[in-house]
């Protein structure tokens, strides 16, 4: 790219990862359709992180956004990233469970209502460590209700990526959107490199940690569906492309039996790096 | 780094619940699933074990890696698919004992979070299918381990014992990304309920059915198989009169009151805007 086109791109400014969590709800629902849900006038501050000298958020990190995606009813859950490393608890996750379930709710009597999650999150928030795993749960348990009626979107844009308990619930998604900046999985780098050592998986080693958790190579194993650039028109297309494609024929994790016999069949004695995982995915049908 | 140790209790309990139900074949031996029965109706019982012999070498003492997860929904589909058509569904009995997720950089680069989506999908879509499914907890119950293997049942049981455990991560990783030495992290769970690591203060949250006394957790006497066996029992009529199939009956704890208070605040504002 010229010098000349990073500049008219730059002045352009639809960066998505640059948005804020409400920013970012706003900006995919149709323009003037978004209400915040037991937003920050709420004052729902998390009763547990003052008492460890925390300071806590109105909102515990979590917008919930109802409004419309082309004309159609959805929800918008979206986590911020720069809340406490998007982590969940007690508030933050009973907004998200309970947001995903009335969706369900909606559809039960006839409301096609859609849900967006967008991912930002490291998972549990360790200071409200139980509270935080249940209603991650709950989340899961919320997900795949849904999934049953509408398609249920994932987008993650980074910086912070997805982590814990939340990459399941992205695993659960029936679409899952992705950035270069994204990463998705399951155990964070440091707390691998705490259980299992840095000859393992070495925390400070990012682009290590890109080439197997990035966003471009989730996306090549089919780990997620679209890999964007950070644009939120782009973004927004490409959501709305999903939601008119319906419920995906296979999600995912429906993918077991084949799964079982891929990972038996390889070599599992060897490191792993990007071209095994391709080649572990990528052989056979697509994932 | 820590190296956990190996916990027999989910093998032993596994064994003791379903007696001579013959193992299911074709699954990692990391899997143990049986269909026995529970008060006279079928049941799937299913524990994760240690398999010293893994091809994953991180998933070697029990944890819940890239196998365990894809071979916990293969084992979950097929109770479910055999059942589709009989109005009355097999029970799903989850034996819980897991020492974590598997830590790795195979099981990253591999998609252990798709792994456990398919197990976490799988119990749920179990549950919503019309299965009973309960989760026994007879040792450790961490984190991701947990969330693929038995936090979708309908009903939980715990064995009230010091062995007996549910935290979202061990104490050296927490300190370690929460930035605070253990000794910290252990005054603090003291008196924060969710961040404390023994049983009691779980059940305080809720989230618990019912916790059990036995005299035995490692070795089970047959007093304690029978009376764990009553309380399964009652645990599956509980969930076959209950015509809710969801996780509504883990939100009244002592220690949950502002996740009720956000969900009816939610409810309410949601109905307010309408479609």
């Amino acid at each position: 790219m010229s010098h000349q086109q990073d500049i008219t791109r730059l002045l352009q400014g639809r960066s998505f990862i640059e948005l804020s969590a409400r920013e970012r709800a706003h900006s995919l629902l149709d323009a003037g359709s978004g209400r915040e849900l037991a937003g920050p006038f709420e004052r729902l501050y998390s009763p547990w992180l003052s008492a460890q000298g925390i300071v806590a958020q109105a909102d515990d990190g979590v917008v919930i956004c109802k409004g419309l995606l082309d004309g159609q009813p959805a929800v918008i859950a979206a986590i911020e990233g720069g809340f406490q490393g998007g982590s969940l608890g007690e508030v933050g996750g009973a907004k998200l469970a309970s947001a995903l379930e009335l969706a369900a709710a909606d559809n039960r009597q006839g409301i096609p209502t859609r849900a967006v999650i967008l991912f930002e999150t490291g998972g549990v928030r360790l200071q409200e460590a139980n509270l935080g795993l249940a209603a991650i749960a709950e989340i899961h348990a919320a997900i795949v209700d849904l999934a049953r009626y509408q398609p249920v979107i994932g987008i993650i844009a980074g910086t912070v990526g997805c982590f814990g308990g939340m990459s399941i619930a992205a695993g659960l998604c029936s679409y899952l959107i992705v950035t270069r900046e994204a990463r998705l999985g399951l155990n964070g780098p440091q707390v691998i490199e705490q259980e299992a050592g840095v000859a393992e998986y070495d925390s400070r080693n990012r682009p290590f940690i890109w080439s197997l958790t990035g966003g471009e190579q989730r996306q090549a194993c089919g780990l997620a569906d679209a890999l964007l650039d950070d644009d939120s028109v782009l973004i927004r297309q490409q959501l709305l492309d999903f939601i008119a494609r319906g419920l995906p024929e296979q999600p995912r994790h429906r993918r077991s039996q084949h799964m079982l016999q891929r990972l038996l069949a390889m070599d599992s004695t060897s490191q792993a790096d990007a071209a095994s995982a391709r080649q572990l995915f990528q052989s056979g049908a697509k994932l | 780094m820590s190296q956990p140790s190996i916990s027999q209790r989910g093998r032993d309990w596994f064994h003791a619940l379903c007696g001579s139900a013959p193992l299911q074949q074709g699954l990692p031996p990391s899997l143990l699933v049986a269909d026995g029965e529970l008060a006279g109706q079928p049941a799937r019982y299913i524990a994760v074990v240690a398999d010293p012999h893994n091809p994953f070498e991180r998933a070697r003492h029990g944890e819940v890696g890239l196998l365990e997860g894809w071979a916990l929904a293969a084992a979950i589909d097929a109770a479910v698919q055999a059942d589709q058509q009989q109005t009355d569904k097999r029970a799903i009995v989850a034996i819980i004992d897991a020492p974590s997720q598997a830590y790795g950089r195979r099981e990253e680069a591999y998609g252990i979070h798709q792994a456990l989506a398919a197990a976490a999908a799988a119990y749920a879509g179990a549950r919503l299918a019309g299965h009973p499914v309960i989760g026994l907890i007879v040792g450790k119950a961490m984190s991701g381990a947990f969330l693929a293997h038995g936090y979708q049942a309908n009903r939980l049981l715990a064995l009230n014992d010091a062995g007996v455990m549910v935290h979202a991560m061990g104490k050296q990783a927490a300190a370690r990304i929460t930035l605070r030495s253990v000794d910290e992290l252990e005054t603090l769970a003291a008196s924060i309920p969710p961040m404390a690591y023994d049983i009691a203060s779980y059940a305080s949250l809720g989230l618990l059915w019912r916790l059990l006394e036995t005299e035995q957790p490692d070795q089970p006497t047959p007093a304690d198989v029978q009376q764990v066996r009553t309380a399964l029992a009652e645990a599956l009529h509980d969930i076959q009169a209950d015509p809710q199939r969801d996780l509504y009956q883990r939100l009244h704890g002592e220690h949950r009151q502002a996740t009720r208070r956000i969900r009816a605040l939610l409810q309410g504002q949601w109905s307010e805007i309408g479609g």
